[in-house]
């Protein structure tokens, strides 16, 4: 008996597993219609802000997408910020059949082995946000070593190479927070009047970064101007308050409270000029195009790069209008722009600034 | 005396598990078909491995009365080491894993010695893991042995890597702990450590050979889970602690009494891991992961409390 069932087995196993890997191959083939694929999301973290309004986004998106006939579902899966619970997720869709998986990932590195299993299985997968390094991922990549120089050139520029700065870092040993350090580092490096005083770590908290920067007020000389990294803008402006030290200038991170902040300041005597600049929730939307182009069969880049979302002074109000209070200011990026955006990552030219929202999407 | 921790744990314990784990696989199969191939179940169960080894390292512990706070961080130092030092210097990678299972010894020891409570000690211990895992590994990275990685890859003919380990998993703790006379006296010293002493074995030695079993399953945890994410990283493991508690207790075991069972503890880690597969498949929000894994184990205590109160 035994040995009749088993090779039996195997042959449904057999033809079981070609089943599961056919769907796949038909994608790979290049088919220009992706009607009836399907798109899902595979999120490490819900539990803030940002993130919040990313699935938002993402939401928004798929919507679209469905209602257009790009593609014909979607699925979202958030973990608790657990990689292994994440790569469970992620061979959950491989086995569901799921076309493409876009990710923002829990960890750099542990979710590489599932990313490749789903990529073996012809599975697009594109990772944005949070990247995984995995080398058969398609990255959808702010360029944070490029903010940092924006910030610092900018703060340079106004100060007229002639000042003192403070830093407030982000989360430490994450590689946002590395990147943007080392564009400040380098770019101040051309200005030999500018002096970096301090450092704190604010983690991208507006309460934690006031009582980081309140800690070290104390020990700093006159500050001229304080380089950030979103979400810790307001914090380090109440900071410098409750210290009853001048407002400096303040690099501001698109966060709502931010904005209203800079808004009012400005609305003040001598105006308060600064810039203001961050990644966009709505990356989640250049994700979700940029997954859906490589399943159409368009030619796409490994890594596409994303302009940062910069807001100056002659759109503070119009940006203003679109952000929902306590949120991230975003545009919901389509299929059109993000066309766009990968034809000019293929030709390297100059990427496409994002839209200003009309109201809050 | 000892003929009170000689009984076999009873079986519905593990009976009611087994069947609960029964009804999820078939209703994940009713819900997907394509997992019941080979490769379906690869996929569906590849994390099965550092779950189970996790949970029979935390069943170890409890089966000596105490409790492991300390392992999640444990297995992620293990995932930092394998994926740099076992990588680039084989030699002072496998020293610095056999030296981790010796603190793990140690750790038992001092408990025992200092009549520590476990949970403060392995709660303190979980900070020095952490501590010593972002020393070797600040940043994601690392990558993993090959031999490792190729290892995990490995397609047995006709049972999946996953299934056929947990099962020899299952089988060994099964042989050592029920089986062999010494097992006995294990279970023993969670149970009734009073009557151990009595009959002549060292409590000592029990619980430090209970905690270097422990310490040595938690590598192998470490181990399969740097062979599956083929990098390292230093918070990899923290969710760990929790859930191979939560295995064991499912699987039959018990806080205190030394009641554990090794089959029960290696289907209660299949029981948490599929949960959140079975809510995907079942197009219900993973947000209620957590949730219906915390459920699952109230329900699981109360029809307990409910059978020895029906049974008084």
């Amino acid at each position: 008996m035994r040995r009749t069932i088993r090779p039996q087995g195997w042959i449904v196993g057999a033809a079981l597993a070609a089943a599961l890997l056919l769907p796949g191959a038909r994608a790979e083939a290049g088919a220009a219609s992706t009607a009836s694929d399907g798109i899902a999301l595979s999120n490490s973290y819900a539990g803030n802000g940002w993130r919040q309004q990313m699935l938002k986004m993402w939401n928004l998106a798929a919507q679209h997408g469905i209602a257009i006939g790009a593609i014909a579902k979607t699925k979202v899966v958030n973990s608790d910020n657990s990689a292994p619970q994440q790569a469970t997720q992620i061979s959950d869709l491989t086995l569901q059949g799921w076309k493409a998986i876009v990710i923002d990932a829990a960890s750099p590195t542990a979710l590489n082995g599932v990313i490749q299993q789903a990529c073996s299985a012809h599975i697009v997968v594109v990772v944005f946000d949070s990247l995984a390094t995995a080398p058969c991922a398609y990255k959808v990549a702010y360029d944070y070593v490029e903010m940092g120089e924006i910030e610092a050139d900018y703060v340079a520029k106004h100060l007229g190479d002639k000042g003192t700065v403070l830093e407030v870092r982000g989360i430490a040993g994450t590689s946002v927070d590395n990147d943007i350090h080392q564009g400040i580092v380098q770019a101040f490096a051309k200005y030999p009047g500018i002096k970096l005083v301090g450092s704190v770590h604010g983690n991208w908290t507006q309460s934690i970064a006031q009582k980081e920067v309140a800690g070290i007020l104390p020990t700093l000389p006159k500050v001229d101007a304080v380089v950030t990294q979103g979400g810790d803008g307001y914090g380090t402006f109440q900071a410098f308050k409750t210290a009853d030290r001048p407002t400096p200038l303040i690099i501001m991170g698109n966060r709502q409270d931010e904005l209203a902040l800079w808004k009012q300041l400005a609305g003040g005597p001598g105006g308060y000029p600064t810039m203001s600049l961050s990644s966009a929730p709505g990356v989640s939307s250049i994700a979700f195009w940029v997954a859906q182009q490589v399943l159409a069969g368009v030619t796409v880049p490994k890594t596409v790069h994303v302009p940062l979302l910069i807001i100056r002074a002659n759109d503070l109000d119009a940006w203003l209008k679109a952000v929902p209070p306590g949120g991230v200011s975003t545009p919901l990026y389509g299929q059109k722009w993000t066309e766009d955006l990968i034809a000019a990552n293929l030709g390297h030219s100059a990427l496409p600034q994002s839209p200003i929202p009309t109201g809050v999407p | 005396m000892l003929a009170e921790i000689r009984l076999p744990p009873a079986s519905p314990r593990v009976l009611l598990p087994a069947a609960a784990l029964a009804a999820m696989l078939v209703l994940i199969f009713a819900m997907e078909p394509r997992a019941m191939s080979y490769f379906g179940l690869t996929l569906l169960l590849n994390f099965a491995l550092p779950a189970v080894f996790a949970a029979t390292a935390q069943m170890a512990v409890i089966a000596a009365g105490d409790i492991d706070l300390g392992l999640g961080p444990f297995i992620s130092l293990v995932n930092c080491l394998a994926a740099t030092w076992l990588t680039t210097r084989p030699a002072a990678g496998i020293v610095a894993l056999a030296l981790l299972v010796a603190a793990y010894a140690a750790i038992g020891a001092l408990i025992h010695l200092r009549r520590l409570p476990s949970i403060v000690v392995t709660l303190g211990a979980s900070f020095v893991w952490l501590g010593l895992a972002l020393l070797v590994l600040p940043t994601p990275g690392g990558s993993a042995p090959a031999w490792l990685t190729t290892l995990l890859a490995v397609h047995p003919p006709g049972v999946p890597l996953p299934v056929l380990v947990s099962i020899l998993v299952g089988l060994i703790g099964w042989l050592l702990l029920m089986r062999t006379s010494y097992g006995t006296v294990l279970r023993g010293i969670g149970g009734n450590p009073r009557a151990v002493a009595r009959a002549g074995w060292s409590l000592l030695g029990g619980r430090v050979a209970l905690y270097a079993a422990a310490g040595i399953l938690g590598v192998l945890a470490g181990l399969a889970l740097t062979g599956l994410n083929t990098a390292g990283d230093a918070t990899v493991g923290t969710q760990y602690t929790l859930v191979s508690i939560a295995a064991v207790i499912v699987g039959g075991g018990e806080f205190v009494g030394g009641i554990v069972s090794p089959a029960g503890a290696v289907i209660g880690a299949w029981i948490m891991l599929l949960t959140g597969s079975l809510l995907s498949f079942l197009d219900i929000s993973t947000d209620w992961q957590l949730s219906v894994q915390g459920g699952i184990l109230i329900l699981v205590l109360g029809l307990r409390a409910l059978e020895q109160w029906r049974a008084a």
